[in-house]
């Protein structure tokens, strides 16, 4: 199992509160580097929970953010939002319309006591590629282009931990697929911990690096991305998207084909050539629909995709014709969905060798 | 002979002076009430709010008779004012801009109350997520986007404290060059049966009153497509 860096609990979040019909009982240790995706249905009280981290939501519970208390209830302590060292976007961009986008940039970075703000700013202003728009109205720009201005507003106090909420939900598919490799780059580059809030199952698989998934104000499932995705529990609630997701490299080329090769611990995956040099390390998401299992090699399709594996578990899916495997294929673990009756006819048991081919296989970031 | 009258410039002259410093005063007055209106969860809200907006339904001439009354010598701000060594306020041009204050506080306060509500809660998060303090919020965000409801309300109380005539005639009375405006100029102009002079009075403020209504609609339209 490829496990990222080993987890210390900087992020310390309790959070209890109470309403007409909405109870989040939460308690939390997050990592404290890269980006945590709370995960979760709309109601599941995930936006809650980061309103209430900075400090815009009041409930009982306890702060901690890199050895800074900002509430703790039991010693009647709560800083407010303004005191807080946070960046947050929201669901909409939210600029200020009757400043200019530098006057936005701004904004925030006049109110910090920091001296490398500026320098940091221009850093970030470049990273998101923002340059050109500085001198430019809110409301000239595009949504996309709004978001990445309020991220790099965000950023531009250097918060102790950044606060994402739904950022791409407001904006349509072609530009989300527009901000999404910014966030990327933010991701590889920004050493501070990142809370995002969402409910794509993309955004999910090429963001997260930890996942809490909540529901009706609790949380159901936590983890690094890897474990948690080949959860079968957690499978079965995403449906048609659950999958495994693995880290990689690019390790070779098939160039009459147009096929780049992923090296995923010992084993090896093809892709649809996404033009990505040697070396360059990749998330793989593999959907279990896209994973077959068989219990002799197959010798009519091709080999490249054909990986021995044993069946670690067998769960129950959302619907009751199918089953969720859990396939150990190496260091790895992978996903396959398939009918009963299919597990059934092939007499396939817990701890049994068999052949798994993949369909196809999502690059989903990198 | 002049068409307009050397007392008709006066009037003229005091009701722009009047109208001037009480929409001064309302604006101070007006934009922290109108801030606490559309901030506040207290249930002192309905009350208050409903109090400031009483002299838009009562009659003026019930109104300048309680500011009178309070004005005068048994009233508590006239008492006040005599212990101060003023004197008394009634019938002088400080107590007619007194009653101007409190008879257009609804024209100046509602405008205002309503652009810092159409604001909304989510640029002054924004910007509490950016470190600004409430105070400093209000400042650097909510007034600068309530710029179109607060020219609104300038306007708004601007010309209706020039239109005023029951409330003036009540505190006021009718004193050349302290409180004889323009409104109970016209007044006794007709009383008098001048009616040449009366008209170019009359005429002058129907000129007024639609350019105060073209700039308004103007200006609502402008703001329009700043705000979203």
């Amino acid at each position: 199992m490829n496990l990222p860096q080993p987890i210390t609990p900087q992020l310390r979040l309790l959070a209890s509160l109470k309403r007409k019909d909405f109870h989040l009982q939460v308690d939390l240790d997050l990592p404290a580097q890269g980006i945590t995706v709370l995960f979760g249905p709309s109601g599941s009280g995930k936006t809650t929970l980061l309103r209430f981290v900075a400090g815009l939501e009041k409930a009982t519970g306890h702060v901690l953010i890199e050895q800074e208390v900002w509430q703790d209830s039991q010693r009647h302590l709560f800083k407010p939002t303004h005191d807080r060292e946070l960046g947050y976007v929201f669901q909409e961009a939210s600029l200020f319309e009757h400043l200019s986008v530098q006057q936005n940039l701004d904004y925030g970075l006049k109110r910090t006591e920091k001296k490398t703000s500026r320098a940091a700013l221009e850093a970030i202003v470049h990273l998101l590629g923002i340059d050109h728009l500085l001198n430019r109205r809110p409301e000239s720009l595009s949504g996309g282009e709004r978001q990445r201005v309020a991220i790099a507003r965000a950023l531009a106090t250097q918060p102790k931990v950044l606060l994402l909420d739904e950022p791409l939900a407001s904006l349509d598919v072609a530009r989300r697929k527009d901000i999404l490799p910014w966030l990327e780059r933010l991701h590889s580059e920004l050493k501070l911990p990142v809370l995002y809030v969402t409910h794509s199952m993309e955004e999910l698989t090429r963001l997260a690096d930890y996942v809490v998934l909540l529901n009706q104000g609790t949380v159901t499932a936590q983890g690094p991305v890897a474990d948690v995705l080949s959860d079968p529990r957690f499978a079965a609630a995403v449906g048609g998207e659950a999958g495994a997701m693995l880290r990689g490299v690019v390790s070779g080329y098939d160039k009459d084909f147009h096929l780049t090769a992923i090296r995923v611990e010992d084993n090896t995956f093809w892709i649809a050539d996404p033009g990505l040099t040697l070396g360059t390390s990749v998330r793989l998401h593999i959907h279990a629909n896209d994973v077959s299992v068989s219990p002799t090699e197959p010798k009519t399709s091709s080999i490249r995709h054909s990986l021995p594996a044993v069946i670690e578990a067998i769960d129950d899916d959302l619907h009751p014709a199918h089953q969720l495997l859990k396939l150990r294929c190496g260091k790895n673990i992978i996903l396959s969905r398939m009918t009963r009756r299919a597990l059934h006819d092939l007499n396939l048991r817990l701890g049994m060798a068999v052949w798994i081919q993949v369909k196809s296989t999502a690059l989903t970031g990198h | 002979m002049n068409i307009i009258s050397a007392e008709a410039w006066q009037s003229i002259g005091l009701t722009l002076q009047l109208a001037s410093l009480s929409t001064l005063i309302l604006l101070l007055l007006a934009t922290p009430l109108a801030w606490w209106l559309s901030q506040t969860q207290s249930r002192w809200r309905g009350p208050i709010g409903a109090l400031v907006m009483l002299p838009l339904v009562l009659p003026p001439t019930v109104l300048g008779f309680y500011i009178l009354v309070l004005l005068g010598p048994n009233g508590w701000l006239g008492q006040f004012t005599q212990w101060l060594g003023i004197g008394l306020l009634s019938f002088s041009f400080t107590g007619l801009l007194i009653g101007a204050v409190i008879f257009s506080l609804p024209f100046a306060v509602q405008p205002i109350q309503y652009a810092f509500e159409a604001i909304g809660k989510r640029p002054l998060e924004v910007a509490a997520t950016l470190r600004a303090s409430p105070l400093d919020t209000f400042f650097s965000i909510a007034l600068p986007l309530a710029k179109p409801g607060l020219l609104t309300a300038s306007i708004l109380s601007f010309a209706h404290t020039v239109g005023e005539f029951g409330v003036v005639l009540m505190i006021g009375g009718n004193i050349p060059g302290e409180t004889r405006v323009v409104s109970t100029q016209i007044f006794g102009y007709v009383e008098a049966m001048e009616y040449t002079q009366a008209h170019w009075l009359s005429a002058g403020m129907v000129v007024f009153a639609f350019a105060v209504l073209m700039t308004l609609s103007r200006l609502k339209r402008r703001s329009d497509r700043v705000m979203p």
